[in-house]
């Protein structure tokens, strides 16, 4: 009995951590809806300055006045941030903000290693819980009683912030309506400065406090930062309460599980995730939330199928690319063919993001399934490559089909979030089953046949199906069943009320999109020669969202360009430099701040500007532009 | 879509970009290198200084038959795609006449696979995986550092001698920790029918909740411990178990734990006693080893970690077989490599013909604190050649080329 409460305590201890975390995500994106993805980076900036501050003075007083000191200053750095970068783009398409900080998440990655150097940083323990209590036979660590503790405290302080002050109320209400508190005269500049500093400072309090319990080092930030957002998601967003209760039920579950299922905490929070939102879709303590007021439909361009000249420009640019073999080496083809693949994966997603509204973020698993699916018919099955081509990617189809059902009964970050569980779900088959998958070293020997072995064949080969899919979805884009979809998504009740079958329309448009990308990963599979579980995994998914939004959301196809921006330019620079990521993240920085509507939807945009001798939009539709906006 | 202007447009410029570099200079002679520089950098660092000083030194004595040694590096990122694309760009523009390098196991194993469709000579430095060499070996590839097998056969042999008879794992739950448990508990139970194995966790790699899973361990109440973890999760589990007192009156074996890049970020906190491998640099006392460190030391003001030893090995190995097969035909590299044997740091090693396995093999001894860091004490050199398998079995396992 005495082991069963003492790892009770453990679960609430690793509780603890988490929930700081978790708190400061969930204020920040409750009211500035910002999924800020450099909340983990954040985490691991407490934690390293706090570092430098505690060894620097010692004593009690030097430790805990270094961890409060550590996250003021990273707090600070937050708040910079949000004043010189975020600010600029508040108004760029949804999940925009998400590109910024997913830049700056990489900058973080290879500056912590330049200032700190590459070693595992061990921590001062804490003065004064360095030992633990004995309880009958088992010890209990005291400093993590003093976490137990401090998190109910936290709770309770943040709980007096937001109902007994004034800023507290003007944080709730922004949380609710963003847009009437604006509309009371509230300067909404400063609150959301306060709250994004509130937040990183709970972010880098949580990584401090890591200290005494963990190394300090470069992948601290990856290792929270999704287990973070399923708590909060869990929780409900902006809950404070809800995240303080997922992060317990997450925790107890995995100290609890691992008791019988030792190889449980590789995907428990993405089961238990799962398992919430298909029974409450806003999380244990979120709320529905009230119909968008916004009307894309009117804030962007209208789309337009190609004009007779952009065709002839679209094949001309095809075929430019399509000679490429005769200047070209081996090399140059490879990449080429690989940019094809992620035109198609981008495509695919865009398709599903801006004309379905449907932001998935674990898109990887269609790409990846169509991969699994050409490893096993052609290793099991030993099916000739064309056959492969053709039925792999129908299990990446299969899987949106059983996985969109879901997923489509949701809406906004709780769709994105559950396409997340179920890619991880997926990913940790692959990784756990060994037997079939190779667990993660993955499948091996999977070269194209012979017609297609040469670089040239495979490239011609991939450019043809990348144009063939590209100009497929832009078809279906244009079709009745595209309009159906943008109608769902500019106005799901409106649509309803014409009656279009919304959930029916948008399933459709998942399993769409899952068939193209698994058809990406087929060819992925057949370039690279093997199948590993990266391919479904997170990082894939996050690159496909980078790519669709650096192109471009509110195009038709921006994503084309966003693929070949991003892949080309991410290629070149992990050829060149260690320092890739720095270089990286900093490009797609400066590309958020100059191109705050993508790539293409800037081009668009000036090119519109060029235009204004065409008449002016009637009066009625400008105000009502205005007002959306 | 005048977007495929572009397309055509950026690879035109990308071209151009390589055409340069694909001019290699005659009186050289290309190795391609590949490792997890921004993912890894604790291991790679060291390990990039080790080449470095091997290609100094290789230079000095006159190159590769009077040719000048070049070394490519790249990164791959740490993902097993980047790794294949790295190395189509060192085979195709850069004209490489070898692959070397990787650490992770499923990078190994994607870019042995390559090198196996291209007809590329590969030797692998870093990965552990048994599968590199054995299940999924090739004849293009070679391997350095001692397998899996090798240092669980290692441990084996001091554990077995341990008079504890019941028995808990830990271990990251990926590939190289569930064969690195499978083989120990294997070549355990061989020795010693009479082990009960009582409990296993299996923490995800980098993830390891430590508070919850030395409470589960405890509570199996095994009189010893295998260890697989390190880096930040070996941190958190050996402070959380010196805490809550996992480690007291229990033996612990523990892999790698011994290596400096390990063991150094667990300064006073070092477990006293665990039976480890790793690399005592400060106690090694042979002529080749002395020569090294001096070597390194002088140039980098910095002590050697294992990493430096597998980089600084890595190169010597790859330009002795590029010397003896005096061409740079893969078949002909292949041959000289088989069999060939050279000095290493720590002692002579060969390159089997069986399964191109090296017989590099580790320190084995007990952690000890010193002067408030980790050290190693009590090491004896392993020589990997006593710790493999019978041929009959090796056999068994390698497909035939």
């Amino acid at each position: 009995m005495a082991f069963y409460f003492v790892q009770f305590l453990t679960g609430l201890a690793s509780a603890a951590s988490l929930f700081l975390v978790a708190s400061g995500l969930s204020i920040i994106f409750g009211v500035t809806r910002i999924v800020n993805f450099a909340h983990g980076a954040f985490y691991m900036l407490g934690a390293y300055v706090a570092f430098t501050l505690t060894e620097r003075f010692s004593g009690a007083l030097g430790f805990w006045a270094g961890i409060v000191v550590a996250s003021l200053v990273v707090a600070v750095v937050g708040v910079l941030v949000e004043m010189v970068l975020l600010r600029r783009i508040y108004h760029a398409p949804e999940l925009f903000q998400l590109l910024a900080t997913f830049g700056l998440t990489l900058m973080v990655q290879d500056l912590v290693v330049m200032i700190w150097g590459p070693n595992d940083l061990l921590g001062r323990r804490a003065p004064g819980f360095r030992g633990a209590v004995e309880f009958f036979g088992q010890n209990i660590p005291t400093y993590d009683l003093f976490l137990i503790a401090l998190s109910p405290i936290v709770l309770g302080l943040l709980w007096l912030l937001f109902q007994r002050t004034r800023w507290g109320v003007l944080v709730r209400a922004a949380t609710q309506d963003r847009d009437m508190v604006a509309a009371l005269g509230v300067n909404q500049k400063w609150l959301f400065t306060s709250v994004f500093a509130l937040g990183v400072f709970l972010a880098a309090l949580g990584g401090a406090l890591q200290i005494p319990r963990d190394a300090v080092h470069h992948a601290l930030d990856l290792r929270i930062i999704v287990d973070v957002f399923v708590v909060v998601v869990i929780g409900g967003l902006g809950s404070i309460i809800g995240a303080f209760v997922a992060a317990v039920l997450v925790s107890e579950l995995n100290a609890f599980g691992i008791l019988i299922f030792p190889k449980i905490s590789i995907i428990l929070v993405f089961l238990v995730m799962a398992v919430v939102l298909i029974v409450r879709p806003w999380g244990l303590f979120g709320k529905q939330e009230a119909p968008a007021r916004r009307t894309p439909g009117l804030t962007v361009n209208p789309w337009r199928p190609l004009s007779q000249g952009e065709r002839i420009a679209a094949w001309a640019g095809l075929a430019v690319a399509a000679m490429l073999p005769l200047v070209s080496g081996d090399y140059a083809l490879t990449v080429g063919s690989e940019i094809a693949i992620f035109v198609i994966f981008a495509a695919s997603l865009h398709f599903l993001m801006s004309v379905g509204g449907l932001a998935s973020f674990g898109h990887a698993a269609y790409f990846g399934l169509g991969a699994y699916g050409i490893a096993f018919l052609a290793k099991m099955a030993g099916l000739p490559m064309i056959a492969c081509l053709l039925l792999g990617p129908l299990l990446g189809c299969l899987g949106a089909a059983i996985f969109g059902f879901f997923a489509v009964q949701l809406s906004g970050v709780y769709f994105a979030m559950l396409t997340l569980a179920f890619a991880q779900i997926v990913w940790s088959i692959a990784f756990q089953w060994v037997a079939v998958t190779g667990g993660d070293n993955g499948i091996l020997g999977l070269w194209p046949e012979k017609w297609a072995a040469g670089p040239a064949s495979f490239y011609w080969l991939s450019i043809g199906i990348a144009a063939l899919a590209v100009a497929a979805l832009r078809i279906i884009t244009f079709s009745p069943f595209g309009y159906a979809l943008r109608a769902t998504r500019d106005s799901l009740l409106r649509s309803e009320a014409i009656g279009i079958d919304a959930k029916r329309i948008q399933w459709t448009a998942f399993v769409i999109a899952g068939t193209v990308a698994g058809v990406a990963g087929a060819l992925f599979a057949y370039l690279k020669g093997s199948v590993f579980p990266d391919s479904l995994g997170i990082s894939l998914s996050v690159d496909a969202l980078v790519m669709v939004l650096l192109g471009g959301v509110e195009t038709v196809s921006g994503a084309v360009i966003g693929a070949i921006v991003y892949k080309m330019l991410s290629i070149w620079l992990v050829s060149q430099t260690d320092l890739s990521k720095l270089v990286l993240g900093g490009v797609i920085v400066l590309m958020v701040v100059a191109f705050p509507k993508g790539i293409v939807g800037m081009l668009e945009t000036l090119r519109n500007l060029r235009r204004r001798s065409e008449p002016a939009k009637p009066a009625l539709l400008k105000s009502r532009i205005e007002g959306a906006e | 879509m005048r977007r495929r202007y572009l397309l055509g447009a950026g690879l035109a410029i990308m071209v151009a970009g390589m055409a340069q570099s694909a001019l290699a200079q005659s009186g050289e002679i290309k190795i391609g290198e590949i490792n997890s520089y921004s993912l890894l950098p604790a291991f790679t660092e060291p390990y990039r200084k080790g080449w470095q000083l091997a290609l100094e030194e290789v230079n000095a004595a006159g190159g590769i038959n009077g040719k000048k040694l070049v070394v490519v590096s790249k990164d791959d990122s740490g993902k097993p795609a980047d790794a294949t694309t790295a190395a189509n760009e060192l085979v195709s523009s850069e004209k490489v006449v070898m692959l070397t390098g990787t650490f992770l196991s499923n990078i190994g194993l994607a870019v042995s696979d390559f090198a196996n469709q291209k007809k590329v000579f590969f030797l692998a430095a870093e990965p552990l995986t048994d599968a590199i060499t054995w299940s999924k070996g090739n004849r293009y590839t070679f391997r350095l550092r001692p397998s899996n097998y090798m240092q669980a056969a290692m441990l084996a042999e001091a554990a077995a001698k341990l008079p504890a008879k019941r028995w808990a794992t830990v271990a990251p739950n990926y590939e190289y920790g569930q064969s690195a448990v499978a083989v120990f508990k294997k070549l355990m139970s061989e020795k010693r029918p009479d082990i009960q194995w009582v409990d296993e966790q299996w923490p995800p790699f980098g993830k390891l909740d430590a508070g919850p899973v030395v409470q589960a361990i405890a509570a199996s109440n095994p009189e010893a411990i295998l260890n697989v973890t390190f880096g930040a999760d070996l941190v958190k589990f050996v402070r959380e178990g010196n805490t809550r007192g996992l480690f007291k009156d229990r033996a612990v074996v523990s892999f790698l734990t011994g290596e400096p890049e390990y063991l150094d970020p667990l300064k006073e906190e070092t477990p006293v006693g665990w039976i480890v491998t790793g690399y005592p640099w400060y106690d090694i006392k042979t002529p080749d080893h002395d020569k090294f460190i001096k070597a390194y030391q002088a140039k980098f003001n910095d002590y050697p970690r294992l990493g430096s030893i597998v980089g600084y090995q890595t190169i010597k190995a790859a330009a002795a077989i590029l010397i003896k097969a005096n061409s740079e035909d893969p078949e002909k590299m292949i041959a000289a490599a088989e069999g060939l044997t050279m000095p290493s740091p720590f002692g002579e090693i060969t390159f089997r013909k069986i399964d191109h396995q090296s017989t590099l093999g580790a320190y084995v001894g007990k952690t000890a604190v010193k002067d408030g860091k980790g050290i190693m004490v009590d090491s004896v050199y392993r020589d990997g050649k006593d710790y493999l398998p019978s041929d009959a079995e090796v056999s068994k396992m390698r497909p035939k080329d």
